[in-house]
């Protein structure tokens, strides 16, 4: 129950934010804000010791009881780690963001309350053990994002990669919401656990393959995978601190998250091996080939982002691996989840680091274009040193956390050759060559990053500011993320045992009974092992490259702007909005001519298919009277009144054919018994004719010349339609009548019940005077209406004033 | 120039009348004969429509000053009154009574609240109607 409410605490922060930023001007409203972080730090971090022997920690909040949605909080390894990851890093950057943002000029309580929401979503996402709740963050993420990405929202490129980040990381949370519904569907439990507990018996269901689409469909919009890492350079135009936290540490990897955390789920599926690990691999070579061509610093970062994460998540693909190996925890596949979860708290702390720096830099100097800058070593010199180790960690160099992550996964990436099923003896050896270069570039792009940046020649003239260094204040978190890189090489086991290994047991529970089991010592020297030679390979051609890049840079021009996916999307964009709109306007043409062409089309095609389909169309004469002599002559009237109405040239030719196609009705009703019809029809039939002939003789006279109805093919095939279609309803509902008529109860109570003789109106007044009631309100509200029309002309009276 | 149609005129003050106590016999009779309180309505009306062709607008308003739109809503106050009645009394909605009565002069008569209700059909049907024709017939 608390442990569920440690959840919301942000958010109900949140609501005391506008209050204290309008009533308390004096103090940077940032100040509370960090209380919340730190506070919730500090209750994660007393979870540690029990989570660490292996516990878990379960609390629940019921929601809606009655369908079985409840607010689960569920703490193993893997949650607990996000959650640290989520407030431990949120509570540096809500310190950064306290000098980054000025208190006077921007709108503080929008920024806080968007950032606590966020808070609120993430934990709620790692620590969800129900599905839909799951779900229900999860899209508070995708929200909280778009309104931090819009926080300068008078800005175009804002607002652009605002809605940008919306449209794809919800088209990805619908997605998911769908594999959800069949995953629950199928484990008839919306509880991971317990789906994770029946999961032999899920790989057999003919929906397994499909929900396991849909939820990495959801995973890798979130987690900036190839294709849709789009999103994430537009998402560059938020504050630095958001990208320092939604778009590096945490929220990006909500989709990492899913994919660990439903791997003993679809981990025995050979979709989710190739997915995962393909699609991650191919990402981290894309993002790491293209944030050469950068020339924005938080663009260099985002591309390193969006390749940092498929490296993490091909780890997880391979982690997956391990389920299909017998012996696994004797096997090098055992380094995967290891190296994933490892790779992901290194990554988290060089990155937030270096995206602080890229907003200490912009911030100080007034620009990110890196073409601007340079020579900034001596001016800002403890940037320059939190730049260099977040840099040289981010391309694995020793003696940073990186090069242990960057080792561990060259190790897995080597093993999959040695790994025969799933045919990967044959395409294994693709892994290795493509997580090399991969390796190579991303060497390349830190190098460029760090030392285009800080070293060379400083051009003040081409600054917006005079550069200095960033106050102290600033400084601190990315110092103490870039202190964590250092010693989390220097204590690679402690951080294992303590956070890693738990995180993997959630992973891989399929293979380990508990944390203690798992067999992995991480040393910073492992002897001369392929994958050293690996890492030195990447250090030469990535060193040499980089000394190169101002010849081979120029290559990224060759590639045409329109073949991009950017292009791509804003193509589909501009579909949706204007191309659909010309589509609909083909046929919203504005003509009710045509609409009613649909109309009778559909129904004519509806009813006549379903005769047919249901096989309903039948023809007995069973039960028909007698045709009499006078019968006929009365439909031969009616029919050349028809066929005159239809081919008058004159309209008062028509409207008098019409007036004898209401009397001849009115006569129908005199030979088959309906004297009360005969009556009625005379009558109205006398007053439409009336006032037919009224709107005839107020014709306007200009364009009134008198023609025929001209043919037109359309209006005849389907005017045929519609007559076949009611004659052959007709004939099918009279051959085949299922129930007798009501008729002889009226007859035999109409005197004893009702005490009249009259059988229709006692029916009309008596048994459904219902009907009656609301037809004289019908009438009534005509004859209002047609009283309005005529007396109420609100233009007219106001041409006459404007006469005057 | 102003015709003196003096034949329309006198046939009319004796024909409307005729027209008019038929129509209020085929209201009456409407509950054991073809006839009710929508045919009534129309032929009371084109009674008076027969006055409006024969005389004008502003003559007959003079000469039967009713409201026709009061009419019409107090037509469906007595229907809509009519169909309560069997709430009051602890009965469905639309609950009806009838029993015979011996009234003097008349004699052995069926009353019924089906009548009422048909009563409140008739008033509607002539509201509705002459409000339609004066609006159209007034308008210029």
């Amino acid at each position: 129950m608390v442990q569920v409410l440690f959840i919301f605490i942000p958010i109900i922060a949140a609501i005391f934010i506008p209050v204290l930023f309008k009533k308390v001007r004096g103090l940077h409203t940032g100040w509370f804000v960090l209380i919340v972080p730190v506070v919730l730090a500090a209750i994660y971090a007393s979870y540690i010791s029990q989570v660490m022997h292996g516990e878990t920690i379960v609390s629940e909040v019921n929601w809606i009881p009655s369908l079985g949605i409840s607010f689960i909080s569920y703490i193993d390894g893997l949650s607990l780690l996000f959650s640290l990851l989520i407030t431990g890093i949120g509570a540096l950057v809500v310190l950064y963001s306290i000098f980054y943002l000025d208190r006077s000029r921007e709108q503080l309580h929008n920024f806080y309350v968007y950032l606590l929401m966020f808070m609120s979503a993430m934990l709620g996402v790692v620590q969800s053990d129900h599905l839909i709740s799951l779900y229900l963050f999860w899209e508070l993420t995708s929200i909280s994002s778009f309104l931090l990405i819009g926080y300068w929202y008078d800005r175009d490129r804002s607002r652009f990669g605002a809605l940008k980040s919306m449209m794809i990381t919800v088209f990805g949370g619908l997605m998911m919401l769908g594999g959800f519904v069949l995953l629950s569907i199928m484990g008839e439990t919306y509880s991971i656990r317990e789906l994770i507990a029946q999961a032999p018996t899920l790989a057999s269901h003919e929906w397994f393959t499909l929900s396991l689409v849909l939820i990495l469909l959801g995973a890798f919009t979130k987690s900036a995978q190839f294709p849709f890492y789009i999103w994430l350079p537009d998402a560059m135009e938020a504050p630095t601190p958001v990208s320092a936290y939604l778009h590096s540490a945490t929220m990006v990897k909500a989709g990492i998250y899913l994919v660990a955390r439903l791997t003993p789920i679809f981990a025995i599926s050979e979709t989710w091996v190739w997915l995962v690990m393909g699609v991650g691999l191919f990402t981290l070579f894309w993002g790491s080939f293209f944030a050469v061509k950068q020339t924005d610093l938080k663009g260099i970062l985002a591309f390193s982002t969006v390749s940092q994460l498929g490296l993490i998540m091909s780890l997880l693909g391979a982690s997956a691996v391990a389920f299909h190996v017998d012996q696994a925890q004797d096997t090098v596949f055992k380094f995967a989840a290891f190296a994933a979860i490892f790779h992901l708290i290194n990554h988290a702390t060089f990155k937030g680091s270096l995206f602080m720096i890229a907003g200490i830099v912009d911030h100080e100097t007034g620009t990110r274009d890196i073409r601007k800058l340079g020579g900034l070593m001596s001016i800002m010199p403890i940037s320059f040193t939190v730049a260099a180790i977040g840099s040289l960690s981010m391309a694995g160099v020793p003696p940073f956390n990186g090069f242990l992550s960057k080792e561990m996964f060259l190790t897995s990436m080597l093993a999959m050759k040695d790994f025969n099923i799933l045919a990967m003896d044959t395409w294994g050896a693709v892994f290795p060559i493509v997580a090399w270069i991969a390796s190579v570039f991303t060497f390349v792009y830190s190098f460029y990053f760090v030392f285009k940046t800080f070293t060379g020649k400083y051009k003040p003239e081409l600054l917006p500011k005079k550069a200095h260094e960033a106050p102290i204040g600033m400084l601190i978190s990315p110092i103490l993320l870039a202190s964590l890189v250092v010693i989390i090489f220097f204590i690679p086991n402690i951080i294992g045992d303590v956070f890693v290994k738990p995180a993997v047991l959630a992973i891989q529970p399929f293979l380990y009974d508990s944390a203690s089991d798992i067999p992995i010592h991480v040393s910073a020297w492992h002897g001369f092992k392929p994958e050293l030679f690996m890492t030195l390979g990447i250090f030469v051609v990535g060193f040499l490259l980089y000394l190169t890049i101002a010849k081979w840079q120029k290559l990224y021009k060759i590639m045409p702007d329109w073949l991009s996916l950017n292009r791509l999307y804003d193509r589909f964009m501009t579909f949706l909005d204007k191309d659909l709109n010309r589509f609909s306007k083909l046929y919203m043409t504005g003509s009710i001519r045509n609409y009613l062409i649909y109309m009778f089309a559909f129904i004519v095609a509806i009813t006549i298919g379903t005769l047919f389909a249901k096989d309903a169309f039948t023809f007995s004469m069973e039960g028909t009277a007698p045709i009499r002599f006078y019968e006929i002559i009365i439909i031969l009237v009616l029919v050349i009144s028809t066929i005159t109405v239809l081919f008058s040239k004159s309209r008062l030719t028509a409207i008098i054919a019409l007036g004898s196609v209401g009397y001849t009705v009115a006569l129908f009703f005199v030979i088959f018994n309906a004297p009360d019809l005969a009556l009625t029809q005379l009558v109205i039939e006398t007053v439409s004719v009336a006032l037919f002939l009224l709107a005839f003789y107020h014709l306007p006279k200009v364009s009134r010349h008198e023609e025929r109805i001209g043919f037109r093919l359309n209006n005849f095939i389907i005017a045929l339609g519609v007559g076949i279609m009611v004659t052959l309803v007709a004939l099918s509902a009279q051959s085949q009548k299922l129930v007798p008529s009501i008729t002889e109860y009226y007859k035999e109570t109409v005197n004893t019940l009702a005490g009249g003789g009259n059988i229709v109106n006692v029916i009309l007044v008596d048994y459904r005077g219902f009907d009656t009631l609301f037809e004289i309100t019908v009438l009534s509200i005509a004859g209002m209406a047609i009283l309005g029309m005529i007396k109420l002309r609100l233009s007219r009276k106001e041409n006459e004033h404007e006469n005057k | 120039m102003k015709t003196n149609d003096v034949i329309l005129k006198t046939t009319a003050q004796v024909v409307f009348f005729i027209i008019f106590l038929f129509s209020i016999h085929i209201f009456l009779a409407g509950h054991f004969a073809p006839g009710g309180g929508f045919v009534g309505g129309l032929l009371t009306s084109s009674a008076l429509v027969l006055l409006l062709l024969a005389y004008d607008l502003k003559t007959v308003q003079t000469l039967l000053p009713i409201n026709y739109t009061i009419m019409t809503a107090s037509g469906l106050v007595l229907a809509l009154g009519t169909a309560s009645i069997g709430m009051f009394l602890g009965r469905p909605f639309f609950k009806h009574y009838f029993d015979h009565f011996y009234l003097p002069l008349i004699g052995d008569t069926e009353l019924h609240t089906a009548m009422l209700f048909d009563t409140g059909v008739y008033l509607v049907v002539v509201g509705v109607t002459m409000t339609i024709i004066q609006s159209i017939g007034g308008d210029d």
